[in-house]
């Protein structure tokens, strides 16, 4: 099978392949799911709070958007072993366990991006709310859906990093054929077989993919921005 | 709202992890830590069908090093190991976190070259002395370098032919620390010779630039055993799925899906499990 | 009644500022400021560019605290003057509807979001045509404007405007004007900057005079049109005022 080969596999619904891509939209859907349900609250807290160690919350929060992700992978898989605090979750080697990793990797790239979307809305918005006696709950809201347009720019950066990333789900997911196998791992081991056609055909597919929802996004972007304001 | 939004992202997030999490009740499967080659031969393919259609038993494998499956076992990540580094396995058991070994089936290394073969070695039987031609033409040998099965069978060969390029670091000797696939490819990309083992080169698709150059030597052969974790260890070790796993792997029926697994033709595992548990299984 | 001052008048006295002082770092923004905001009439505030204007009006709203001197707020009948509302010189719209804009004013205010009520104030400043367009592609003087609605939205006791005619054309600086004056019949204390002359003659009230940050004039709009006190006042009056 050739690169086209895996492209024909996919659109005659190979049932393998697509379960593969299936997984691996799966997987990193949740993931950014749950790296904005920490990462968008924290970011827009650390924007518009002063307290002590600030400067350095923010410093580390930019320092770990580059977090290895073998390095996450690594701490995942010490930290669900069986042998370790959260072994009895039973999570090790699941689809459960590459969200968790690939959350924490996209986590602090959601807090940092949305502390600073924010913080320059806020600098912008700041005398109308004092005026208008905005509730601080109330700022925060405003804030997120007027930065609506760049949070999603956020996601889908958040999207790529954890669609193309393989050291981490390999390590907790443990690349198990039909349950944790996704396309980065996949075209890791095509790779490892010395199958690269299919190797390089599935990367294609990947970056058709990532393609695809970042064409959506903007399009969508495109269109609210014309109609919603 | 906005909390009420992030709440249910949360919960919707959570109840997407724990659904992953196999519930230990109703699921039947088990995860055995494997090596790479063992994977990468395919040979999982052709006997997990046979064995799920058999007893309902779902079967992950987690292809590894074997260094690293082996430390998977003990960290009871896995319920079953099933690796080629005899001495390993049988520490393993040793120290307590295995239960029993056992002698599965065991296939061959074969040295590779590149064709135009620098050390002219070519169809020699014996593995040792071409070593030794290699380490005297300085031709490039690639060392997978990860502490896997293969790695340290190979170290053993150098040991046997009385040379030490791991410790001496020669130029042309080039560690790489990845899988056997990769070791391939880096080889045929340098042409360089390398220590593989059979059914990963059979399986190998990018052999153009390499062949074999020695193979046949009894010092090739590679024994594969089996381990169950031992569940006094770990308590959530599933004992009797994992049992029924190397059972089948040990029987008639599964010694002889081993010897029939083939590609292109050729047999890439030989089945030498003990004969008198052969006859328990039956 | 919008003619002539409050000044020694009838009119009670809302807002009083003694000795008040705002520095930034090492200048002096405002300084000795003496002033009485009252009841009544609107209270205009001119000064060429620079003079202060916008930093006084941040001071009465609270958005800035003084650096030195006091602000004093007494209780007024029938004017609630815990609530204000700020026109800003650069009005800055959400990233929303135009009615969206005057709804977010609304609820932030705590009133209920009513349509109607939108749509009242989107007609009482001329937008009502533009409520579903993107706030922030409308013109500058409908933006202007805009912030005008979502000022009145929250039906403050005091509303400070800081020039709302700044980009306005003729029709529709009368039409603001109007809007303007109906509400400060209605008891709503107005504060307001401006350098439009023809315009502190319509609407005034009372007159303070700001030239680098120091109020030279606090008086009836009449009596500092037709006689002013300083030479600096006479100068800008004539449009030769030179800092
Ligand atoms: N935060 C600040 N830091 C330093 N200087 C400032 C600050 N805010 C205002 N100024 C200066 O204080 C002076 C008064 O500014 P202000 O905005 O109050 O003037 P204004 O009377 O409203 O002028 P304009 O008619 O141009 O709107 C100006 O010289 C301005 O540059
Ligand atoms: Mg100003």
């Amino acid at each position: 099978m050739d690169g086209v080969g895996a492209f024909s596999l996919l659109l005659s619904g190979d049932p393998a392949l697509f379960a593969i891509v299936r997984l691996s939209l799966f997987v990193t859907l949740s993931a950014v799911m749950l790296a904005a349900a920490f990462g968008l609250p924290f970011g827009a807290f650390v924007a518009l709070t002063q307290f002590r160690g600030r400067g350095g919350v923010i410093v580390a929060l930019n320092a770990l958007m580059g977090l290895p992700p073998v390095v996450v992978g690594l701490l995942v898989f010490l930290a669900l072993s069986r042998s370790g605090p959260l072994g009895f979750l039973g999570l090790l080697f699941t689809p459960g366990a590459m969200i968790i990793a690939q959350a924490i990797l996209i986590a602090p790239i959601i807090a940092a991006l949305t502390r600073q979307v924010i913080e320059d809305l806020w600098v912008e918005y700041c005398d109308e709310f004092t005026a208008m006696d905005v509730s601080p709950l109330g700022r925060v809201a405003a804030l997120l859906w007027d930065g609506r347009f760049s949070l999603v720019t956020i996601f889908l950066a958040g999207f790529g990093r954890a669609a193309a990333e393989v050291g981490a789900v390999m390590i907790v997911g443990g690349n198990i054929d039909g349950f944790t196998r996704v396309m980065t791992t996949t075209i890791a081991l095509e790779t490892s077989k010395g199958n690269l056609p299919l190797a390089i055909g599935l990367g294609l597919v990947l970056i058709a993919i990532v393609v695809a929802v970042n064409t959506l996004a903007w399009s969508v972007r495109q269109w609210s921005e014309r109609h919603a304001g | 709202m906005r909390t009420r939004l992030i709440a249910q992202l949360l919960a919707a997030a959570a109840v997407t992890i724990g659904a992953s999490a196999p519930s230990a009740a109703q699921d039947k499967s088990i995860i055995v830590a494997s090596t790479t080659s063992t994977q990468d031969s395919g040979l999982f393919s052709h006997l997990l069908p046979l064995f799920k259609a058999k007893t309902a038993i779902d079967v992950k494998v987690v292809a590894q090093g074997t260094g690293q499956a082996l430390d998977t076992g003990r960290r009871g990540d896995a319920d079953v190991v099933f690796v080629h580094a005899k001495a390993q396995e049988e520490k393993l058991v040793a120290d307590g976190f295995g239960v029993k070994r056992f002698d599965v089936m065991y296939n061959d290394f074969v040295l590779i070259g590149p064709k135009p073969d620098p050390a002219r070695i070519k169809g020699s039987k014996d593995i040792l002395a071409a070593l030794k031609a290699i380490h005297l033409a300085a031709a490039p040998f690639v060392s997978r370098g990860d502490k896997s099965g293969t790695h340290s069978a190979e170290l053993a060969l150098w040991k046997a032919a009385m040379l030490d390029p791991a410790g001496a670091k020669p130029a042309w000797y080039r560690e790489i620390g990845q899988g056997m696939g990769a070791a391939l490819n880096t080889s045929s990309a340098m042409g360089a010779y390398v220590l593989s083992d059979r059914g990963t080169w059979i399986s190998f698709k990018n052999k153009d630039a390499l062949e074999i150059v020695v193979e046949g030597d009894a010092k090739l052969f590679n024994q594969y055993g089996i381990v169950l974790v031992n569940p006094d260890k770990h308590s959530a070790v599933k004992k009797d799925l994992g049992q029924a796993f190397i059972d089948w792997m040990i029987s008639k029926e599964g010694q002889s899906e081993i010897r029939s697994y083939r590609i292109e033709g050729q047999q890439l595992f030989f089945p030498n499990a003990n004969p008198e548990h052969l006859k328990k299984t039956e | 009644m919008l003619d002539g001052g409050a000044i020694g008048r009838t009119a009670q006295p809302v807002m009083r500022l003694h000795g008040v002082g705002y520095r930034s770092g090492n200048t002096d923004i405002l300084s000795d400021v003496e002033l009485t905001i009252a009841a009544g009439v609107p209270t205009l505030l001119l000064g060429p560019n620079g003079s202060g204007k916008t930093t006084l009006l941040r001071l009465l709203m609270g958005l800035i605290g003084p650096s030195e001197g006091r602000v004093d707020v007494s209780a007024v009948d029938g004017v609630n003057t815990a609530r204000r509302a700020f026109v800003f010189q650069k009005p800055v719209m959400l990233k929303r509807s135009t009615a969206a804009n005057v709804s977010f004013a609304l609820s932030a205010a705590g009133f209920p979001v009513d349509p109607l009520v939108v749509a009242s104030l989107l007609q009482r400043v001329g937008l009502a045509a533009l409520a579903d367009r993107p706030a922030r592609m409308l013109s500058g003087g409908e933006q202007q404007r805009l912030a005008l609605a979502r000022a009145l939205a929250r039906q403050p006791g005091i509303l400070f405007l800081d020039e709302p005619t700044a980009s306005l054309d003729p029709a529709q600086t009368k039409a603001v004007e109007d809007v303007v004056a109906a509400i400060a019949a209605t008891g709503v204390i107005i504060v307001m900057a401006t350098h439009d002359l023809g315009q502190a003659r319509r609407l005034a009230g009372d007159v303070v005079f700001l030239v680098g940050g120091r109020v030279l004039e606090q008086t009836p709009a009449t009596q500092f049109f037709d006689q002013p006190k300083t030479q600096a006042a006479r100068r800008f009056l004539a449009g030769d005022l030179v800092i």
